[in-house]
């Protein structure tokens, strides 16, 4: 019986362990800084001044989703490279888990060291908003990459590529690999990632128009950026719809899954599979003819182009109106379009003869 | 006694049955559901989760858990593709013994703190599942290897995870081989026995000479190494690697073991059962989208079928204990 007693006290004890974080959680991810009411309007620049020169000397911080995400640690590398060419200090700091709340407490911290520009990339575009609001007001450069928050939150926003770009270069890539003609799916994320149901329904626009009136979408399956399910979702697309031509996976967990069961299923080369995925996921597939073409925009060149935009806004170059124009050392310039969105340009395509080019 | 020589016990039977509903219903809507293919990939699915099932068995029998199993095999997963980055040509043996070796370990760690220190299994476990979690992602940011890609790995790597053997899956191969071991361990074997007496009373299982804090080691030490096994697999199966590996896989182990029908208090259970819940779990997760169930629901349907087959085992065992009681009863009254 003493055994029971205490197993009953130790989920007590865990239980109340884990109410006393959630409740400290709560607190941080709702903590109220005035700045929240200070509103948007009090940033530090009022006008661009394009020929001033880029300040020597600063501090300039990226703040990722989630420190642990290949992805983001690339796109962190080329923003840090941006930085150090131009002979500024740049550093990648950021939480374990892709949660708002402890990013707060990241940019706080950051706000606290006096850097010269924040680059975030969002995990929720409201309950980052005071915090980065807090930064401006203390005439800090806030960019955000990858994933927006809330524009008055920020100055500039770093858009990785086009949304309907991006919709429609895997419409066209599916249509050149199935031949125009024949069913299709999509195996995605999550079904309320954002991104991704932005995508699928550009993919949908693109698919309505008269070029690809052969093709025809006819499940969109959720994989939940798992290797299990989206292995499982896979192979419920191809046993459910026996002329399934093809399968556009915009997500990288999903295209790689999805490949690796094709690559060891009797239906390898036989359905056409393509999507966003990284070269150096996908080069094993590619390589064995599992897969032929693929999408995605270099991250690095993301976070080159958000180095880029921090040590500009910083230096008072440019302040975030539409119509300015962003030098971006290799990559060229950019006009800051629409609510301060930079976008990098067109996703890049792999294919067998490319993707040993690129390594990320 | 005679009713534990029977190879499935009723509870058993239940979960075939339920299986057999389920596979009979799917495959009447899409026929390519039982199919070869169909039925390899269903197999090669819940190998991975047998393993780490049977594991977890072992440990439930004892009244002891283990929550750490993710992490664990998310480590030896990370292991393996550690190994191929620093060696493209490792042997997959070396890889196997690597991954069971550093599963054993990371049991043996939890089985010390559990059984010489006393404290209950599921705090020391909660506490490795973040342990060993952090000491994943640590590894991974020293060692500057975020992810490990199927490029990465050596071919014979890949076509074991992948590979058949006669037409039945590697994967399942190993995983039936191990069932059969444990199974012949619970059901035989004395030390297999005391398992069960230390699961019921652990207090009058010492009375009985049982040597009840080696046991308990020697199963998280076996446990573990079943776990690093499992690691293996999944890498040699999945073909891309990260720190993240099995995060929140303790929840699908421990549903698989409650719906095979172990007491999660110890004491009664067998590895089949949980072997047949972790089939019949991986089987729901497969069958719910060709049974065109919307994908935002996937999971509500997920979780009522856990509770489901939580009640009806209630009910079954409420039913059970009452006609033992009655007969009893009739016997001394």
């Amino acid at each position: 019986m003493t055994n029971t007693g205490s197993t009953r006290r130790a989920v007590l004890t865990t239980a109340g362990i884990a109410v006393s974080a959630v409740l400290l959680a709560g607190c941080a991810g709702t903590t109220k800084h005035s700045a929240s009411s200070d509103g948007a309007a009090s940033g530090p620049v009022t006008s661009a001044n394009p020929n001033a020169p880029t300040k020597q000397g600063l501090k300039i911080s990226f703040v990722p989703k989630e420190i642990d995400n290949p992805y983001e640690n690339t796109v962190d590398r080329g923003g840090i490279d941006a930085v150090t060419g131009l002979r500024e200090t740049g550093k990648e700091v950021g939480p374990s888990d892709a949660s708002a709340s402890s990013q707060v407490s990241y940019i706080t911290t950051l706000v606290q060291q006096r850097q010269d520009a924040i680059v975030v990339a969002a995990n929720d575009p409201n309950a980052v908003a005071p915090a980065l609001k807090d930064a401006r007001a203390k005439g800090i450069a806030v960019v955000t990459y990858d994933s927006d928050a809330a524009p008055e939150a920020r100055q500039v926003f770093v858009n990785q590529a086009d949304s309907q770009e991006v919709g429609r270069t895997q419409i066209r890539l599916i249509s050149e690999q199935i031949g125009g003609t024949g069913k299709i799916a999509i195996l995605s994320a999550t079904p309320n990632a954002t991104n991704q149901n932005t995508w699928i329904g550009f993919m949908k626009d693109e698919l309505a128009t008269p070029r690809y009136k052969g093709i025809e979408l006819v499940r969109v399956a959720y994989g939940d950026d798992d290797d299990q399910k989206s292995f499982q979702q896979t192979q419920a697309l191809l046993q459910s719809i026996p002329d399934l031509k093809g399968i556009v996976a915009p997500t990288t967990v999903g295209i790689a899954a999805a490949a690796r069961y094709l690559s060891s299923s009797p239906y390898k080369g036989r359905v056409a599979l393509t999507g966003l995925g990284t070269p150096d996921q996908m080069r094993q597939f590619v390589k064995d003819g599992t897969v032929v073409r693929f999408a995605l925009w270099d991250p690095s060149q993301l976070g080159y182009l958000a180095g880029y935009a921090a040590c500009a806004l910083a230096s008072g170059q440019i302040t975030g109106k539409q119509g300015e124009v962003l030098k971006a050392g290799k990559l060229g310039t950019r006009t800051i379009g629409n609510h301060g969105e930079i976008i990098l340009g067109p996703p890049t395509t792999f294919d067998a003869s490319t993707i040993d080019n690129y390594h990320f | 006694m005679t009713w534990r020589r029977r190879p499935l016990s009723g509870r058993e039977l239940g979960i075939v049955f339920a299986l057999l509903v389920l596979v009979a219903v799917t495959t009447a809507v899409n026929p390519a559901f039982l199919g070869a293919q169909g039925l390899h990939d269903l197999f090669l699915n819940a190998s991975i989760l047998t393993l780490l099932a049977v594991g977890q068995t072992l440990l439930v029998i004892t009244r002891n858990i283990d929550l750490s199993v993710g992490s664990t095999m998310g480590l030896t997963a990370f292991l393996s593709g550690q190994i191929y980055v620093a060696d493209h040509d490792t042997p997959v043996i070396a890889v196997l013994v690597a991954g069971i070796a550093m599963g054993a370990v990371c049991g043996a760690v939890n089985g010390a703190l559990v059984a010489a220190a006393k404290v209950p299994a599921l705090v020391v476990t909660l506490g490795t599942l973040y342990v060993f979690r952090g000491l994943d992602y640590g590894w991974a940011s020293l060692t500057g290897t975020r992810q490990v890609n199927a490029d990465q790995m050596s071919g014979q790597f890949l076509a074991f995870g992948s590979g058949s053997v006669l037409g039945v899956p590697r994967l399942t191969l190993i995983a039936i081989v191990v069932l059969v071991a444990v199974n012949y361990v619970l059901r035989t074997m004395r030390s297999g026995r005391e398992l069960y007496a230390i699961g019921s009373n652990p207090h009058a299982a010492r009375l009985a000479g049982i040597p009840a804090g080696k046991r308990i080691l020697a199963v998280f030490v076996v446990s573990g190494a079943l776990v690093g096994l499992a690691g293996v697999l999944h890498a040699a199966y999945f073909g891309t690697i990260n720190a993240s590996v099995g995060s929140g896989e303790e929840l699908a182990v421990v549903a698989a073991v409650v719906v095979g029908g172990v007491a999660i208090f110890g004491g009664s259970g067998t590895a089949m059962g949980a072997a047949l819940g972790a089939l019949l779990l991986t089987t729901i997760t497969g069958a719910l989208p060709i049974l065109g169930v919307p994908a935002l629901w996937q999971r509500a349907v997920d979780g009522a079928a856990l509770l489901l087959s939580i009640s009806l085992d209630r009910a079954v065992m409420a039913r059970l204990a009452s006609r033992l009681r009655r007969e009893r009863n009739a016997r001394h009254g």
